[in-house]
């Protein structure tokens, strides 16, 4: 029997982009107050597990065509490449530097290496959770 | 100033505090799942609604700290807590479970036998 879910997938447009903003409002306000990677990765996973729950495993595919397992390795080698940036300047293995810069929209911005490093950290956790859900979700 | 805020402050707190003990009367005194997820997801989505009020006036008027997490997240109770009475209370009727004796009124039944036997 085809069920009636209109209710929770019309809630589920609106909350996703609330919570999609909150995971990019943690993972930018991870260095100063509470939240960074891991947390900001668990909430946009957990976005897109709501997708899933609402929508079944082939619209969201449709709607989001990403490899999770290439979002996972892409993850794993900006980590790398941050720490590893290092060794060109002379320094210890995961010296992190940071200086101002003039970002044309945002103004004077302090960017700091650990930032790429927690990219990484954000773009493993959503591909590791999302590729467990989907292995297990999918059985196709 | 700090009089007015700290009323605002204490009596949104205590009303949310309230209704969350009503939610908790009604979940032990009603009678069935339905009339329960009715009381559970209305009374307590109102009073954690109120709780926070309280709190983001407190840290808006007495520490003069604008936090719009606490409005973004009064928001998101409005939107999601009825969502999840509402398909608790659905699931629970579509397994089947029984509704309390004294019912006089169940529209639902007649739609959905009206839905099987137009698929056959």
């Amino acid at each position: 029997m085809k069920t009636n879910d209109l209710i929770i997938q019309t809630t589920t447009k609106l909350v996703f982009f609330i919570i999609f903003l909150f995971s990019i409002h943690i993972f930018f306000a991870g260095h100063y107050t509470p939240g960074g990677g891991f947390v900001g990765g668990l909430l946009m996973s957990s976005a897109i597990v709501l997708l899933l729950l609402a929508f079944d495993l082939k619209t969201v595919k449709e709607m989001l065509p990403v490899n999770y397992t290439v979002v996972t390795a892409i993850g794993l080698l900006i980590s790398i490449a941050t720490a590893a940036g290092s060794i060109f300047f002379n320094v210890p293995f995961f010296t992190h530097v940071y200086d101002y810069f003039n970002i044309p929209l945002l103004g004077k911005t302090s960017i700091h290496t650990a930032m790429f490093f927690d990219t990484g950290v954000y773009l493993v956790v959503v591909g590791v959770t999302m590729t467990i859900i989907q292995m297990i979700g999918g059985d196709e | 100033m700090t009089v007015i805020a700290n009323i605002l402050i204490v009596a949104a707190i205590s009303i949310g505090t309230i209704f969350v003990l009503v939610t908790a009367i009604g979940l032990i005194r009603l009678p069935d799942a339905f009339s329960r997820a009715h009381a559970a997801s209305k009374s307590a989505t109102l009073g954690v609604m109120c709780i926070l009020l309280g709190v983001f006036f407190h840290f808006w008027l007495n520490e003069g700290n604008f936090n719009s997490r606490i409005l973004l997240g009064i928001l998101f109770l409005f939107v999601t807590g009825p969502v999840g009475g509402h398909m608790m209370g659905r699931a629970a009727y579509l397994s089947g479970v029984k509704l309390w004796d004294k019912t006089v009124r169940d529209d639902l039944a007649e739609a959905l036998k009206k839905k099987r036997e137009r698929r056959k």
